[in-house]
């Protein structure tokens, strides 16, 4: 007798209609956009501000470097104002700081000779600002009295892009590094995010069936193996339901604010997006954006989809299955700390291997090797497969991930069926190897 | 074949410890067959063995004649000593899921439910959810659920813990009615008054053996130690006590009677019988109360397990 469907359905439904999953499903959508509202609005308003700068120089050299900005307005005092007047004034305007370049007899010691003051102590980002401006005037005086021609210098820098090619001729660009990049980290820490949300939802479900009791009621009508493997899946579809309308009431929460608040959107806009919207009107950058998309449509998208979908499933029940008999092995959550950590280090392992290595050499002895250890493949591998993975490799990997996925399963159900009828202990390790052989 | 289940020198080891050591039992077709023994004697791995929840080491268990499949499942019920059910899941989707999982189509799990909702009334809880009822309400659905889908062998395991008189009551005359019906039970509990009352054949399991096996009656006859419980009214009191203890063996005895003045358990010597001590005693005294002690199930089980 096959109840597995039904198995599925019930855990499907049970999880669908559970309220607090409904509330999560449509609710975190919501708070996810909500936060990066809020946190644009909020980094804007800081650079809001609007502050004045006075600027006491006693040398004269510096008297054209501080150009006003639409947040910073630079009020240059007259040259023999006492310092402790131009602090008094500067206090009593409330104005943001002072701005003092000592008289110094030699233009190539004034560096040494500027402070600041000011009321808190500034942020970085004004300073290192300050701090360039400054440095880049003095920097031009020195070379003009050395008898360089500063306008020269600057007419001599070139900007270089090299344009990539491959021998068969098909044309690569950085961006196509980024994109590779970028498709194979959302693969591979999506993979990531679904095994520990959802793997632990299928533990509890285990540790629920353990507590209410109903568990000796439900095997003695099906096979553990059974309600185990229902388990893993309907909770997985439950989580693909859920992971789908979180994308599609994203996207559509994204587009509604977008068009609603469109002009306020804008101007939240980050540098890149300057940058970008620069491109588009730069045609020697919306060359490049054709690149872009050029090299989207140059990824090896069919085994990139192909690949996704064998890797994360391997991967996905490969884990589900140890958290399926670590629910068996406990009574309560609280137990189940123990044995979380030989579950989570080799998936975090993998996506620093993923992070720190794959973006630095995807073909690399250790991009590689990991890429064939089963706890670590299916995160690595799919962050690889992007800069192109020969398909045997893919193969081999997928073929020792699968193995080992059916030892995990078999070594899961063991537990798992001795581990459902065990109550009132807390086990060691020592314990489940005895579980096994029963 | 007279025996619808037959355990046959089953044994289970768990690592090192031997939870069942060789254990036979048959339970005939249409008995109520009491599984019995203290805690942890092995009771629940054998029910837990005829219910494949686990395996046999050695040994083999028959159903009708057969060699247990998983397809027998269908024809078992097993109310567990360790039960419950999905707690925030609604009462009718519960029972039709585990109805089906017994085998049973929607429509008809649907149609029973109905009858057996009606039979215990308890119409109006379909949509309630498990954790909105009281204990022996959730017993109940839990009971209904045991035997919806008419298994030819009932497995109780303490049915009646967490139900009060009335509802335990009803279940007790349930269980009879299915056993009237045709269904085999084995009812395993350590309360010896519905031992007593309702099972025909009792076996007990104690330290992993089986210690104790048959009949219920013959093993009360089995247990009897010829003794009677008698009360006598005299006006001698001492002198007919000592002349009874002269001719027999002679135990203090309690029972509630009007106005005995002389309670004794008085054990038959080998030679006699019970007319021969009647007799006796209708010489001595006025015989109000005599009565053939026979061993109660209590006894049986507390004698058994102490000497062993």
């Amino acid at each position: 007798m096959n109840h597995l469907p039904l198995i599925i359905k019930r855990e499907y439904l049970t999880k669908v209609k559970n309220r607090s999953f409904i509330i999560m499903t449509f609710v975190s959508p919501l708070i996810m956009v909500a936060l990066i509202a809020v946190v644009a609005y909020l980094s804007q308003l800081n650079n809001d501000k609007d502050r004045t700068i006075s600027v006491l120089d006693e040398t004269g050299v510096l008297s054209d470097v501080f150009e006003n900005t639409d947040h910073t307005k630079y009020i240059m005092l007259t040259a023999d104002t006492n310092l402790e007047t131009a602090k008094e004034l500067v206090k009593s305007k409330e104005d943001f700081g002072l701005l003092y370049i000592e008289k110094s007899s030699d233009t190539s010691s004034i560096y040494s000779s500027v402070k600041f003051f000011s009321d808190e102590s500034p942020s970085l980002s004004i300073m290192s600002s300050l701090e360039d401006k400054i440095e880049k005037k003095l920097g031009d005086e020195k070379l003009r009295r050395g008898g360089v021609d500063v306008k020269k210098i600057e007419a001599s820098e070139t900007n270089i892009t090299i344009a990539q090619e491959t021998f068969t001729g098909e044309k690569t660009s950085k961006i196509d590094s980024y994109l590779k990049l970028a498709f194979g980290g959302a693969a591979g820490y999506l993979l990531f995010m679904f095994i520990i949300i959802y793997g632990n939802m299928i533990m509890r479900s285990v540790i629920e069936e353990k507590t209410s009791r109903i568990i000796e009621v439900i095997i003695s009508s099906v096979k553990p193996i059974q309600l185990m493997m229902g388990k893993i899946i309907g909770t997985s579809l439950a989580g693909i339901t859920q992971f789908a309308i979180w994308t599609i009431l994203g996207s559509i929460l994204v587009f509604a604010l977008t068009a609603i608040f469109g002009l306020s959107m804008a101007e939240l806009q980050t540098p890149q997006q300057e940058i970008m919207n620069q491109a588009l009107q730069n045609p020697d950058m919306a060359n490049e954006m054709q690149l872009a998309m050029q090299s989207f449509f140059n990824l090896p998208l069919a085994n990139l989809v192909i690949a996704f979908m064998f890797f994360f499933i391997g991967g996905y029940l490969l884990y589900s299955s140890l958290y399926a008999a670590v629910g068996a092995a406990v009574d309560n959550e609280t137990d189940t700390q123990q044995f979380m950590m030989p579950i989570i280090m080799p998936l975090i392992l993998a996506v620093y291997v993923g992070i720190f290595t794959v973006i630095e050499d995807p073909h690399g002895t250790v991009s590689t090797v990991f890429s064939f250890i089963p706890f670590t493949s299916p995160v690595v591998m799919l962050m690889r497969i992007p800069f192109g993975v020969p398909i045997w490799q893919q193969v081999l990997s997928f073929g020792i991930l699968a193995g080992t996925f059916v030892f995990t399963v078999w070594f899961a159900a063991k537990i798992y069926r001795v581990g459902i009828l065990m109550y009132g202990k807390k086990p060691s390790y020592k314990e489940l190897y005895k579980w096994i052989k029963y | 074949m007279n025996n619808l289940l037959v355990a046959d020198s089953v044994s289970k080891n768990f690592g090192e410890f031997r939870a069942l050591n060789d254990v036979s039992i048959a339970v005939p077709k249409g008995s109520i067959f009491g599984l019995l023994g203290p805690n942890g004697a092995g009771k629940t791995t054998l029910i837990r063995i005829i219910n494949q929840i686990t395996m046999p080491d050695t040994g083999e268990v028959f159903l009708d004649g057969e060699p247990l499949r998983p397809e027998h499942i269908q024809n078992i019920g097993y109310l567990p000593e360790e039960r419950g059910l999905y707690k925030s899941m609604k009462v009718g989707e519960q029972a039709l899921y585990l109805a089906q999982l017994k085998g049973l189509t929607k429509q008809e799990a649907k149609k029973r439910l109905k009858y057996w909702f009606e039979k215990l009334e308890i119409g109006d809880w379909w949509n309630k959810k498990i954790q909105e009822l009281s204990k022996g309400q959730a017993q109940k659905i839990q009971f209904i659920v045991t035997v919806l889908h008419q298994p030819k062998l009932l497995i109780f395991d303490e049915p009646f813990s967490g139900f009060d008189p009335i509802n335990a009551n009803l279940i007790k005359d349930e269980i009879l009615q299915l056993r009237d019906e045709g269904a085999t039970v084995i009812f395993s509990t350590h309360r010896m008054e519905s031992v007593e009352e309702l099972c025909d054949h009792i076996a007990l399991i104690h330290k992993s053996n089986k210690v104790l096996d048959g009949k219920l009656t013959d093993i009360k006859r089995q247990f009897k130690t010829n003794t009677f419980e008698v009360g006598l009214q005299t006006s001698a009191i001492e002198s007919v006590t000592n002349a009874i203890k002269e001719k027999f063996e002679v135990l203090p005895a309690t029972f509630r009677n009007l106005n005995d003045d002389v309670k004794l358990n008085v054990k038959l010597n080998a030679q006699d019988n019970s007319n021969d001590l009647l007799s006796f005693l209708t010489s001595k005294a006025e015989v109000h109360h005599f009565v053939e002690v026979i061993p109660s199930a209590n006894d049986i089980f507390i004698q058994t397990v102490k000497n062993n």
